[in-house]
């Protein structure tokens, strides 16, 4: 009788895979074992086996389709036989195909699973720790099977062929083909535990941190900022901005103080692109928004330097509502020169931001706190009570040095000391 | 250093042993004035008197018995089996007196006991002298089982065992008796009774094994070295309890198992060293853990070919590990 096949797992952490290519047509014979199909997920393609001696009757899911592990792809059977019909074409039948539905991927009795589609623990380990895309690793155990020796060579020649690391290139900051995500050797799950898989923006967060850290060599500096001046400032305006429904929070302050670091120091509005830097006319501030348990998304204020502090307010606001209403468009959230990350709204002091890839800095403001602090009035030294907050700077030590940044922080900090008072 | 096969090494440890320590007595069946069936004790008689090196009646159950009082009672004796399959009968005090001695007493006294036994096949010993016991006593909780693949080591191993504070059960096979021959110190020195060792180091599969056994892995190992693969290949050594850190250093070394053992496959040696490589080290492994062993039939066979047939050998050996090396 007519067999249902469905979509296999073909690791423990897929959930799903796109049809490859079908390696049968509807009317083609098939042996047990042979190959039926090749399928695509986002680790490996890999070669499925037909589970059974007979014909393939019918294909259900479309070459570049993807389907959840489990969904029938294809019905399988004798020459003559009809296909069963599909589910939605028909009330349940007596004798329930899916309890004979072949896995695939499941070794029958005595069968050893062979060749390219079947790992071992460690070449599972090894390709997962070094972020292996086992397509591009050729295999000489058995019937091509990937042996432990066959991904250290491959290991080898990736590290000798790649010299540098990965150079960050504006146009590669997003890879066209994505890379799986590292993995660490993690034990399986136990009673209790709940396996989740990891959303979009997580995926994403995954891989442009650690791209952001194996690629930038990370220095962070920290300054103290009397915003004495900003509050001061705030305070004042804040009724009249909020008359004109703009709610002035200390963001946009920040974003005008780094606009004239940037102004100053072109050097940190730019990108190092292998042998060259380039740099950038526009400067587009990145605003790390936190979405809660979803995640941080980084929109950008474009052309921060051509807006004064109510458009930056207003812009402010739009971007971080729209991250939370996720009416975001994909523009918004490109062509960032430089960043911001406000982490001290949740009371944290200092830290040490990741730096967005392809962008050389990123400045991270800590909580505004009232602390006593020694001022000078004339010739007489004082403690005052005035708001502070550290300021981080984390730049990429291959593009900048640590003067240029800390004459960049000195004049971002000078910026927001006088806030109001130049002339 | 003079050179002696494995059985003269026996017999020095003993002599050594005795020499030096007079609470040591042997016991056993034919073991005085005949010097026992492989020679083992052959002189102790003369040397050191019939108080000291005791010809006991045929039954095992007693030279175990005998042995675990004149231990509890302050002496060192070595017993030994005239065969590890005559140790059945004395199944019973080993297990039930002997190993639990140290926890019955909550951990006051231990028995000082040591029981030779001669094991394996490979001499046309067939149903009642062939067989390989070494399971059986692993299992027990409480006893020490070793068994040693040269010479150097039968010394060394014996004069550690017979200083054991507890019970030791020291598997000796008799086809290396004098199949196998090296350099041996003179004089008293010990190795550790829980340590394996590698015999021989590689990169590209381990071999775990022990006794007789050890050799065919060593000459298979040559074999492959031939054709570029190189094999580790390391004798267990103790038994009981298993050496677990060397084990698994080999085994996440290589990524590819093999344990090779006389005794019939089903919960021997191998299960234990594959399920502790299971365990520990699966994410290691680059292939399917092997075990290569005699078939699960009742006794061992009479008829020549049939024992050839039965017992791994440096051909079957080398099948396995190429097989591994190549998965």
């Amino acid at each position: 009788m007519a067999v249902e096949f469905e979509m296999p797992r073909l690791g423990e952490s897929v959930v799903e895979g796109t049809i490859g290519k079908w390696l049968k047509q509807v009317g083609d014979p098939v042996q047990e074992f042979e190959p039926l199909l090749e399928v695509t997920t986002d680790k490996v393609d890999t070669e499925v086996p037909s589970p059974v001696t007979g014909m393939l009757l019918e294909i259900r899911a479309q070459e570049g389709e993807t389907v959840a592990v489990g969904t029938v792809i294809a019905v399988l059977g004798q020459a003559g036989e009809e296909p069963a019909p599909s589910p939605e074409a028909a009330a349940p039948q007596e004798e329930p195909a899916p309890a004979l539905a072949a896995k695939a991927d499941r070794a029958r009795p005595g069968q050893r699973p062979v060749g390219r589609s079947y790992l071992t623990p460690v070449v599972a380990r090894i390709a997962a720790e070094h972020d292996v895309d086992l397509a591009e690793v050729e295999g000489s155990g058995r019937q091509g099977r990937i042996t432990k020796k066959d991904i250290l060579r491959y290991l080898e020649q990736r590290q000798s062929a790649a010299p540098a690391p990965p150079e960050p290139h504006p146009a590669a900051a997003e890879p066209a083909v994505k890379a799986p995500l590292p993995r660490a050797a993690i034990p399986g799950l136990e009673a209790g535990d709940v396996e989740v898989p990891l959303s979009k923006i997580r995926q994403a967060t995954v891989r442009h941190m650690r791209q952001a850290k194996d690629t930038a060599a990370h220095v962070t500096t920290f300054f103290e900022v009397d915003l004495s001046q900003v509050v001061a400032f705030r305070a004042s305006h804040k009724a009249r901005f909020a008359a004109e429904g703009i709610r002035l929070t200390y963001t946009p302050f920040f974003v005008e103080a780094l606009v004239a670091g940037l102004k100053a120091y072109p050097v940190l509005n730019a990108v190092l692109d292998g042998d060259k830097m380039i740099y950038r006319r526009a400067i587009n501030i990145g605003l790390a928004v936190d979405l809660g348990e979803e995640g941080l998304i980084v929109p950008v204020i474009k052309n921060a330097d051509e807006k004064n502090l109510r458009g930056l307010a207003r812009a402010v606001v739009d971007l971080a509502e729209r991250g939370r209403t996720h009416t975001l468009a994909p523009d918004d959230v490109q062509g960032g020169t430089f960043s911001l990350t406000n982490h001290g709204v949740l009371g944290s002091l200092a830290g040490t931001p990741i730096i967005p890839m392809p962008q050389v800095g990123i400045m991270g403001v800590g909580a505004i706190q009232k602390r006593p602090v020694v001022v000078q009035v004339g010739e007489q030294e004082a403690l005052a009570i005035r708001p502070m907050a550290y300021l981080s700077l984390s730049f990429d030590h291959r593009a900048i040095d640590g003067a240029t940044a800390d004459r960049f922080m000195a004049t971002v900090v000078a910026y927001l000391e006088g806030y109001g008072c130049e002339t | 250093m003079p050179e002696m096969s494995l059985i003269e090494a026996i017999r020095d440890a003993l002599d050594t042993e005795m020499e030096q320590d007079e609470r040591v007595i042997v016991l056993g069946e034919d073991v005085g004035l005949h010097g026992g069936v492989f020679r083992a004790t052959d002189g102790l008689q003369q040397r050191y008197g019939e108080l000291r090196v005791i010809d006991t009646p045929l039954a095992e159950l007693l030279i175990a018995g005998v042995a675990i009082g004149a231990a509890v009672n302050g002496l060192r004796p070595v017993a030994e089996m005239q065969f590890a399959d005559f140790s059945f009968p004395a199944f019973d005090q080993i297990v039930s007196e002997a190993a639990r001695w140290r926890y019955r007493t909550n951990g006051q006294q231990g028995i000082p006991l040591v029981i030779r036994m001669p094991y394996g096949a490979g001499i046309h010993g067939a149903l009642y002298h062939s067989q390989s016991v070494e399971g059986f006593y692993a299992h027990v909780p409480g006893l020490r089982v070793v068994t040693p693949s040269t010479p150097y080591d039968a010394k060394g191993l014996l004069i550690a065992a017979i200083r054991d504070p507890d019970p030791v059960i020291f598997l000796e096979h008799k086809k290396a008796y004098r199949m196998v021959r090296g350099d041996v110190p003179e004089g008293s020195y010990t190795v550790a009774l829980d340590q394996a060792r590698v015999a021989r180091g590689g990169q590209d599969l381990s071999v775990f094994a022990y006794g007789l056994m050890l050799h065919h892995c060593l000459e298979a190992a040559e074999v492959l070295a031939g054709e570029g693969i190189e094999a580790e290949v390391v004798d267990l050594r103790s038994l009981a309890p298993l050496d677990r850190d060397s084990i698994l250093d080999s085994a996440r070394k290589t990524g590819k198992v093999l344990v090779v053992y006389e005794d019939n496959k089903t919960l021997g040696l191998g299960a234990e060293v594959s399920a502790l490589i299971g365990e520990e080290a699966f994410e290691w492994l680059d292939a399917p853990i092997m075990r290569l062993a005699s078939p699960d039939i009742p006794a061992m066979p009479y008829n020549h070919a049939q024992e050839a047939w039965a017992l791994p050998d440096t051909g079957k050996i080398v099948d396995a590990m190429r097989h591994l090396a190549g998965y």
